[in-house]
């Protein structure tokens, strides 16, 4: 079942002379975990907002073509009631985070949807335990680091536990180990509750194994849109100038100087290494 | 030349962000600060253009101490590039944003003229020189901050995350951006969480964790140092986790650089062979 639809969907900001994004079709279903990647500016983020109908409530602009996100015509559905279904955790976390306290911009969400109280307490108590911030529930999310401010923009997002979660480079500000981290927990969201996940990144060193599908966009538009495996190892993918997980690009080095490594793709370092150890133990 | 002379720096917070660092950055050198979050690098670097005095200890740029020097001044030699281009972007168009710190420092309409064409060519931004910095993407408006230094050329350039939002091909342009910074002489410090960028460029790696260094060499040497790396919350690149796990096979440690990888298991692989 599909959870995000678009049909033939073009939108342009007021005052563009262009299209952001053009005539773009694509299906999410339930339970996938999407990776979008692109060059920079390539409509990537622009259609995220779509999903939770920033474009076009808040943004204006032209838009043509559908968007459906949970069986909802984003059109005819205001965007707080979209935010129960998609929840979007933007690139810039300055942009979402307003209270005067991270448990209480973590909370925020849930008063809005009437929860009891100590359904509340737990649901906040649990993202800010995933996320990593219990310790710093107290302080003000505008006096943290830009690192600990995404952790807070994902942990309001999760604690609203969302059909659908979008997240536009979410962890752009945070070191490696706790962007892996942040990662697993998104990842196991994903497997153990089903929830469905649109991830926007450039480092698919980092994310491309969690994803069992990639989307990827160049100026506005979908150039593909398949496996994680198939797209990582198309030629194609490698000439957009796409930035293939080194792991995949050396297995595909090697290949290509005649060297016989099997048919599966590797996304990730652990699965080369494997690769390359029994390659050298089977000779 | 950039000294610091064990140099400690507290917040009004109280927070110590920075507790005894000393060390020197040479002419033309490519100097990456490593370290997780609240390592104290943003802290560190801040030092360097005099944003920041320290507590105790002296910063000295081209043998000038920064306590001595006006922010003003000493920014026409230290470019900073923020981590969070929506901190220092607040024009109008692109174009005046660039233009901005150039008419500050008093240069003449021709040179402003001729330095934004210039940037903007530079990065690719040129078909948005009309464009509000707000229309812009992420990366982009990243893009701009960077030009905006960079076309006053300044001697010294720090850049705080400069490949946050960047694709593939705007960090491969940054990374042959800095090795021709390197060729004229310029110093370039990058404070950075991208490993895989780092180990693209192989520069001079300073390792940082709370509010000390603890590694100070060359790229593949501490990019492939497990220990050290795992203290500091950093993830090996992926060539450095792919050549640990391979350590039956007796092949050279400190590998982060996929063509040498390559060769080098082509190598073995031949070896195998006869």
């Amino acid at each position: 079942m599909a959870v995000i639809e678009t049909r033939n969907l073009t939108y342009t900001y007021p005052g563009a002379t262009k299209p952001s994004i053009i005539d773009i079709s694509i299906k999410v279903e339930k339970g996938d975990f999407v990776l979008i990647t692109g060059p920079s500016g390539c409509g990537k983020t622009t259609l995220c907002r779509c999903f939770n109908g920033l474009v076009p409530h808040f943004y204006k602009g032209e838009m043509k073509g559908e968007v459906v996100v949970s069986g909802k015509d984003i059109t005819k559905t205001e965007t707080h009631e979209l935010a129960k279904y998609a929840g979007l955790v933007f690139q810039n976390p300055e942009n979402q985070l307003f209270a005067l306290s991270i448990e209480k911009d973590v909370a925020f969400g849930l008063e809005n949807l009437g929860f009891s109280r100590e359904e509340m307490r737990k649901r906040v108590d649990w993202a800010l335990n995933l996320t990593g911030i219990y310790d710093i529930r107290e302080r003000s999310p505008h006096e943290v680091s830009g690192g600990q401010q995404q952790r807070v923009a994902i942990a309001t997002v999760l604690a609203m536990q969302p059909e659908i979660i979008v997240l536009d480079e979410p962890t752009s500000f945070l070191d490696p180990l706790s962007a892996q981290k942040i990662f697993e927990v998104i990842y196991e969201l994903n497997r153990k509750l089903g929830i469905t996940v649109v991830l926007v990144e450039h480092r698919l060193d980092l994310t491309a194994k969690y994803a069992n599908r990639i989307i990827l966009m160049d100026d506005g538009k979908v150039c593909s849109d398949g496996e994680t495996r198939e797209i990582l190892s198309s030629e194609e993918t490698r000439l957009m100038g796409v930035g293939i997980p080194k792991a995949t690009l050396l297995y595909q080095l090697l290949k290509k100087e005649g060297m016989s490594l099997g048919t599966i793709t590797p996304l990730s370092s652990d699965e080369m290494a494997k690769i390359l150890l029994e390659v050298f133990a089977n000779r | 030349m950039i000294e610091v002379e064990d140099i400690y720096f507290k917040y009004q917070s109280g927070t110590e962000a920075l507790k005894g660092i000393t060390l020197k950055i040479k002419d033309g050198e490519f100097v990456a600060i490593m370290g997780q979050n609240g390592a104290g690098k943003t802290t560190l670097v801040k030092h360097f253009n005099g944003l920041l005095k320290p507590s105790a200890g002296r910063v000295l740029v081209d043998n000038i101490q920064t306590t001595k020097s006006s922010i003003a001044s000493l920014s026409k030699t230290v470019g900073f590039v923020f981590q969070n281009p929506d901190h220092q972007l607040f024009s109008e168009t692109v174009e005046e944003e660039i233009a901005f710190a150039l008419k500050n420092f008093g240069f003449n309409q021709e040179t402003i003229e001729k330095q934004i064409t210039w940037a903007l060519n530079l990065l690719s931004l040129t078909q948005y020189r009309k464009t509000s910095p707000f229309m812009l993407s992420g990366g982009e408006r990243k893009r701009v901050a960077l030009a905006s230094v960079l076309a006053w050329d300044p001697k010294i350039l720090v850049l705080d995350e400069p490949t946050i939002g960047q694709d593939h091909e705007q960090k491969e342009i940054l990374r042959q951006f800095i090795v021709q910074l390197q060729t004229q002489g310029k110093t370039v410090v990058i404070v950075t969480h991208d490993v895989e960028f780092v180990a693209e460029c192989n520069p001079r790696v300073i390792l940082m964790r709370e509010g000390k260094i603890v590694a100070d060499g060359e790229g593949k040497e501490i990019l492939t140092n497990t220990n050290v790396l795992a203290e500091s919350s950093i993830v090996l690149p992926q060539i450095a986790q792919i050549f640990a796990q391979l350590e039956s096979m007796r092949l050279p440690k400190n590998v982060i650089d996929i063509y040498e990888a390559k060769e080098i298991l082509q190598r073995a692989y031949g070896r195998q062979k006869e």
